[in-house]
């Protein structure tokens, strides 16, 4: 890092990626990241209990999981690119960016939905085996998530169309980015070890 | 204030180069992984072995979330960034505690805390733990 880098960061505060705000944000972060982990430690254990009913390699829809994937995986590139044109000041591509973000995101949650429905109306809801339960369970977390996320992207780009790229706003949409850019990490792991390892086995 | 403008751009393009390479990267991860366990379905006869498989998926995994914290996240990038990456790295072992410290209990619970019997019973219901 040299120095003028560092005086060109400290002449924009709110292109900090280090500071107080956001590295608070970070341990938040960490503490959900916890309780995911109790998530997959209870699905890990449970999921062979199918209570004699279908197993991961009946239920899950291979081709469907992994568009899902792709959708959310470019969800975060979107999302990533919003964020620079917010470091640039440039309020119009910040929004377009933004918005793409939150199609795909909310196509995401579509999918995730339609899974969903499907799979209870086959009889295969949360009440079905402990493998659903746990199931219903780490991926329902996981799209309260991205939902909360959505939530929170469409207040925003109403803030930056009313009051612009200020650097209360840019401050609150680099905590947004690194939500996303979570949720999009632990989402990795879904697709792995309850998708991929599932279906595998 | 021009100056500025100019750094940003140019920082910009880095920062852009950046996104674009851990997308690239994360795309090829996921449809690496999807890819063998799709051979490993649609074939016959076992082209990769079962432990095989899941050590490589898990590989494929832990690597895409190496390459997604380098270019998304930006940990390890940037003055005063060394708390984040530590604070990453214990809350990683504490995951890994709990996940693998759960499986390790769980799985040995039959053996270790119940009678003769009622393990027997478990294990003719799930064909063993």
């Amino acid at each position: 890092m040299n120095e003028t880098l560092t005086a060109t960061h400290e002449a924009r505060p709110m292109n900090e990626e280090n500071g107080k705000t956001i590295f608070g944000f970070w341990i938040y972060l960490m503490t959900d990241l916890i309780m995911f982990a109790a998530l997959f430690a209870t699905y890990a254990v449970l999921h062979d209990n199918t209570f004699g009913g279908p197993g991961p390699e009946q239920l899950f829809d291979l081709n469907g999981v992994l568009f899902e994937t792709l959708v959310l995986l470019t969800s975060s590139f979107t999302c990533g690119l919003a964020m620079l044109a917010a470091r640039n000041g440039n309020k119009n591509q910040t929004m377009g960016w933004f918005i793409a973000t939150f199609v795909l995101g909310t196509g995401f949650l579509a999918l995730e939905a339609a899974e969903f429905v499907r799979l209870i109306a086959s009889g295969s809801g949360p009440q079905a085996s402990a493998f659903l339960s746990a199931f219903f369970t780490l991926v329902g977390t996981h799209g309260l998530h991205i939902m909360v996320g959505l939530l929170w992207m469409f207040v925003s780009l109403v803030q930056i169309k009313r009051k612009g790229l200020t650097p209360f706003v840019n401050s609150k949409l680099s905590r947004l980015a690194l939500f996303w850019h979570f949720l999009d990490l632990v989402w990795i792991f879904i697709f792995t070890i309850v998708y991929l390892m599932g279906i595998a086995i | 204030m021009e100056n500025n403008t100019q750094m940003a751009k140019q920082e910009g393009s880095g920062a852009m180069l950046k996104y674009a390479i851990g997308f690239i990267l994360s795309v090829i991860l996921t449809v690496a992984a999807y890819t063998l366990v799709l051979i490993h379905i649609s074939s016959e006869h076992e082209t990769i072995s079962h432990p095989v498989l899941l050590a490589a998926i898990l590989t494929l995994a832990v690597t895409q979330l190496v390459v997604q914290l380098i270019f998304f996240l930006h940990v390890g990038a940037g003055r005063g960034s060394g708390w984040k990456t530590l604070i990453f790295i214990s809350t990683f072992v504490f995951v890994l505690l709990i996940v693998l410290g759960s499986i390790w209990i769980m799985n040995h619970l039959n053996y270790n805390m119940t009678p003769d019997q009622v393990s027997h019973y478990l294990q003719t219901q799930q064909g063993g733990f």
